[in-house]
This record gives structure tokens, sequence and C-alpha cells, in this order.
């Protein structure tokens, strides 16, 4: 039989193609489909030979065949993918620092100090601009402030490790713990990307086609610590852990306990993925063919573009809309008073029975609720809401203003500030933990919705992290109280 | 008009299966026994029979591999390697 397709100059002319097809079949099976694709090779074969010059063919191993053979190995196969992913982080917040703090000063002492004047200038009541700019406009200023710089070093630098070729490596590298824990490899890809921002993990999580790795992917994407989530580790590793070190060890201390929070939110995901695959999504595994393509230079002007249009801006976008109700709400319940209190301290005060017994406090669990929508204005809302009805520390008095955000640069004063709220290294403890495992901000609750378009995935990727974390932290209260 | 291989059947003599070679070693495909939309993704990917197929990595924890055929390098799960029946390369040639 003739197997040759579509050749060029070939004879187009098919009486009863049905016909013959029909009775291939018969005779072949899946041989034909193998035939077929024989012959589309060996025809793309012969047009290549003739029309391409391969030129420079190296002798030995290419650079490609090298670099695979050091970034998948068993020596440095693992040390390479986590040097890789520290390099990011690290640029990630060490560069973002100086422009996080020019942006502050733009928007939240010059823009902010323009926008009372204007409002004074036009005579607004005091309500109005307290909650316009107190509220609405502080809230989105301190998440464009915080947000916009991490994203625009994370998310470029990540895309070009992606347009490098390297992430397949890493979904290779993987793949054994991911398919123990009855996942797919290319899972490590969303994790990895989760690190920047968990609404951009789960979309990432398209490349996975089997639906029942990819919802294990979307469900556990949260224990992927996000941009948003770094500074609070890093604040609280430092105030709270650093300082139990002797001096000189503190930064390390810290350092490490913001990575090992880290970790165990990796291990959470093997963990949890490995429990919802023998669970709720049980099922065949499905099968893995990954291309690891041939490495090549990234594209930077491209990549710096659609990393920012299609990334960074969407996900900031997104955040700003959440994050300026927040602001306006953490306003008005700090200054509407109901019954000689304002309702934030209402709140607070029925919070705190549930927030001990998390070994946190009810400040904390006020700071977590109303920073459902952007989990970056935690650490001020919760310095706000313990200067302002925690505390009646003359020493401290005036350093904040009822519903408006704080922050201070000075570790010490945090640390003061906090300890006369009452925490405790256990609270800090906690916190981190609680930093770890709660429910996503609500940009990632909607993007999970858009993703898998059901109520009930959507439920669970929101309860699960967030009754975990009280698991976790309720046992470790307990235990710590029960031991001293 | 009977194929070569029949895929039923797809171990010949002197023929070995895909998870069984060593890093580096090379072969020719003769027959997946894979069937339906897996099958159809192998071949996509250039797991034809009658092509020169290569072990080209092997990931730190020894599994998956990746095997370099048709100028292309696929990483595939050892459950899978054992299904595609391969005769091993002259080592002569």
């Amino acid at each position: 039989m003739s197997t040759t397709i579509g050749a060029p100059g070939g004879n187009h002319e098919a009486p009863d193609l049905l016909g013959m097809v029909e009775s291939a079949r018969d005779g072949y099976g899946d041989a034909l489909a193998d035939d077929a694709m024989e012959a589309y090779y060996a025809e793309a074969n012969k047009i290549t030979s003739e029309v391409v010059d391969a030129q420079g063919r190296h002798q030995g191993l290419s650079f490609d065949r090298r670099l695979d053979r050091i970034l998948t190995s068993r020596i440095w196969g693992f040390p390479a993918m986590i040097l890789l992913l520290w390099g990011v982080l690290w640029l990630t917040v060490a560069g973002a620092n100086v422009p996080s703090a020019m942006l502050a000063t733009l928007t939240m002492e010059h823009g902010y100090n323009l926008l009372h004047a204007a409002a004074n200038f036009l005579g607004a009541p005091g309500w109005l601009s307290g909650f316009l700019i107190d509220g609405v406009y502080l809230g989105a200023a301190w998440v464009f402030s915080v947000m916009l710089p991490p994203m625009a070093i994370f998310f470029p630098l990540f895309t070009m490790l992606e347009d490098f070729g390297y992430l397949p490596r890493v979904a290779f590298n993987l793949d054994r713990l991911f398919h123990k824990a009855g996942a797919h490899g290319k899972q490590a890809l969303s994790m990895m990307m989760g690190l920047g921002c968990n609404a951009a993990g789960i979309v990432s999580t398209r490349i996975i086609d089997s639906p029942r790795e990819r919802l294990i992917a979307i469900l556990t994407n949260n224990f992927s610590i996000c941009n948003g989530r770094w500074p609070t580790l890093i604040l609280i590793g430092t105030i709270f852990l650093g300082a139990l070190a002797p001096a000189g060890l503190g930064s390390l201390v810290a350092a490490t306990s913001v990575v090992a929070t880290c970790l165990l939110g990796v291990a959470f995901t093997f963990l949890v993925s490995a429990v919802l695959s023998r669970t709720v999504l049980r099922g065949e595994t499905s099968t893995f063919s990954l291309e690891l393509p041939p490495y090549r230079p990234p594209r930077i002007m491209q990549t710096l573009y659609t990393s920012l249009i299609d990334r960074t801006l969407l996900v900031l976008w997104r955040a700003l809309i959440m994050a300026a109700p927040a602001g306006g709400i953490i306003w008005l319940i700090s200054n509407i008073t109901v019954a000689d209190q304002s309702i934030a301290a209402h709140l607070i005060a029925f919070l705190s029975p549930a927030g001990w017994l998390l070994g946190l406090n009810g400040v904390i669990l006020l700071a977590y609720v109303v920073a459902i929508p952007a989990n970056e204005i935690i650490i001020p809302t919760i310095l706000m809401l313990t200067l302002t009805i925690a505390i009646k520390d003359p020493s401290l008095a005036g350093m904040a203003q009822a519903g408006v955000m704080t922050e201070f640069a000075d570790g010490n004063l945090v640390r003061r500030i906090l300890t006369a709220g009452g925490w405790t290294t256990l609270t800090g403890i906690n916190l981190m933990l609680f930093c770890l495992l709660h429910n996503p901000c609500s940009t990632t609750i909607l993007t999970i919705w858009k993703e898998t378009r059901s109520a009930k995935w959507t439920a669970l990727a929101t309860l699960l992290p967030l009754l975990l974390g009280i698991a976790v932290c309720a046992t470790i209260a307990a235990l710590v109280r029960l031991t001293s | 008009m009977q194929p070569l291989i029949q895929t039923e059947n797809p171990t010949p003599v002197g023929a070995t299966t895909l998870d069984r070679l060593a890093l580096h070693q090379a072969g020719r495909i003769l027959a997946l026994g894979l069937e339906g939309a897996e099958r159809r993704r192998l071949l996509d990917l250039g797991f034809v029979p009658g092509a020169r197929i290569e072990v080209e990595l092997e990931n730190p924890l020894g599994n998956p591999r990746a095997f370099r055929v048709l100028g292309g390098v696929v990483a595939l799960r050892t459950e899978q390697a054992a299904r595609i029946t391969i005769a091993l390369e002259n080592p002569a040639s």
C-alpha cells in the first residue's frame, strides 16, 4: 500500500475515500494510525533534508545537553533548583524595598496630605474625608505601594526562567514526589507561581490536562506563600524569633524561620495533595508526558511586556478593587461608636476568646477578617488596632489615629507596641503559622471560582487551609500552655 | 495486509521495553502498548514505530526519565516507558 500523504505534487484525486478508510481500518486497527504517523514523519524528514541546511553541528555534546545533565543531576538537580528559587525571592524582597518606600512616600505622605488639604479647602466634613481619604484611599495606596514593586520584579524574573526553558526541568525533577502524592509534576510550576501570587498560581494550573490533578493543584496552591504574606513573615520572624537568638545570630534565625515556614507550606502541599487524591479526588493518575524543549535565550523586552501586562497589572488591578473597600471598612468600624465603644472594639472583644484558643488574639483575628481582600494590610491594620484599641499605654498614645493604618520602620518600636498589646513568642509563632494556613484572599477565591465554576470546590479551597490553620494553631497553643 | 508488528503481542524475540534501557542507551521503537488519547499524544511527540530513541536524562530521584526521540526530548514515567517495546540498537552501528 502507499502511505504517501500530502506529498508535493501528489495525486489528490480520491475515489471512495471513506470506503478505503473502512477497509483499511478493519485490517489495521491502531497500526493504521502508526503507519500514517510514520509516513508524516518520513515526509517531514524528506522535506527538511531537502530545504534545511544543518550547519555548525557540534562534535560531542551540545550546550543544551550538558546543561540538562547538570540541572537534572542527582547531585546538582535539587541544589540548583533551590538556589534559583532563593535567588528570585531574594532579588524580589531586596529589590522591592527601595521602590516600595518611594511609592509609600509618594502616595501615603504627599498624596495623602494633598488630598486632606484639598478636602479642607472644599470644606468636606470630617467623616467624609476620613472615610474616603483615611479609609478607601489609604487602603488602596498601601496595597499599591507594597504590592507593585515585588510583583514587577517577581513576575518578569519568573517569566524569564519560563522563557529560558528551565521550568519544565523543575517539573521533571519534582515529578516523583508529586506522583507519590497522586498529583501531576506540572503542579511544581503552579506551586512556584503561587509564591508570587496565588491568583496567578491558580490560573497557571491550566497547563495540567487532567481535571482531577488540576483540582488538586488549585486546592493546594494557597500553601505557597504569596508576595502579600512575605512581609508579615519577615517582620514577625525578625522581631519575635530573631530577638530570641543571641546577638549577631538574630537575622540568621529570622531568615531561617521565614524559610522554614515556606518549606512547611511545601510539605503541606504534598501532604494535602496526597490526602485529596485518596479521598475526594480519588481516581486514575493520568499519564505524564512532558516535553523538555531546548533552552533559548529569554526575550527580555517581550518578557517584560507580557509579564507586566498579563500578570502584574492584572493582579494589581484586582487587588486594588478589593483593597479600597477594605480600607473604607477599617475606617468605618474604627470610627462608628455603638454603646460607648467603636464597632472594632466590640468585634475584638467578641473574637478574643477564639483568638486566645488559637494562641493569637482578637486584634489579629479581626485584622484577618477585614484583610480578606488583601493580605498586604495585615500588619498596618494590626498596629493601628493595637495602638488605638488594645493598649492604653500613655507613652505610646497618639501614635495612631483610629481607622488610619499605621506602620513603623523601627522593629524595636513595633516589638514594644505588640508586647504592650499582650503578645508573646507564642503569638509570634502562631501568627506566622496562621499567615501560612488561612483562607485565600478574595482575589484568589474569585479566581478559583472563575477557573472551576464550582461552588463546592471554591468553598473547599477556601475553608480547607483555614480549618488546617485553626487546628495547627490551637494544638500548638494548647501544647505550649500545658508544658509551661 | 498484515502490519509488521501486532500491538496485541508486542514483544518479539530480542526486544525489550523502554524502561529497561540504561541511561544513554539507544534503540528503535517497535510498538506502543498504549491506546486512545495516550497513544495519540505519544505519536504526536514523535514516539513512532521505527524511530530511534535514546535515554537522555534521569531525574535526581530516578523516575521519570527523559528520552530523545526525533530531535526532541520527552519525559515519561516508568509505567509508561514499560509499555513501549524497543529493539536494542546494534552496538557496532
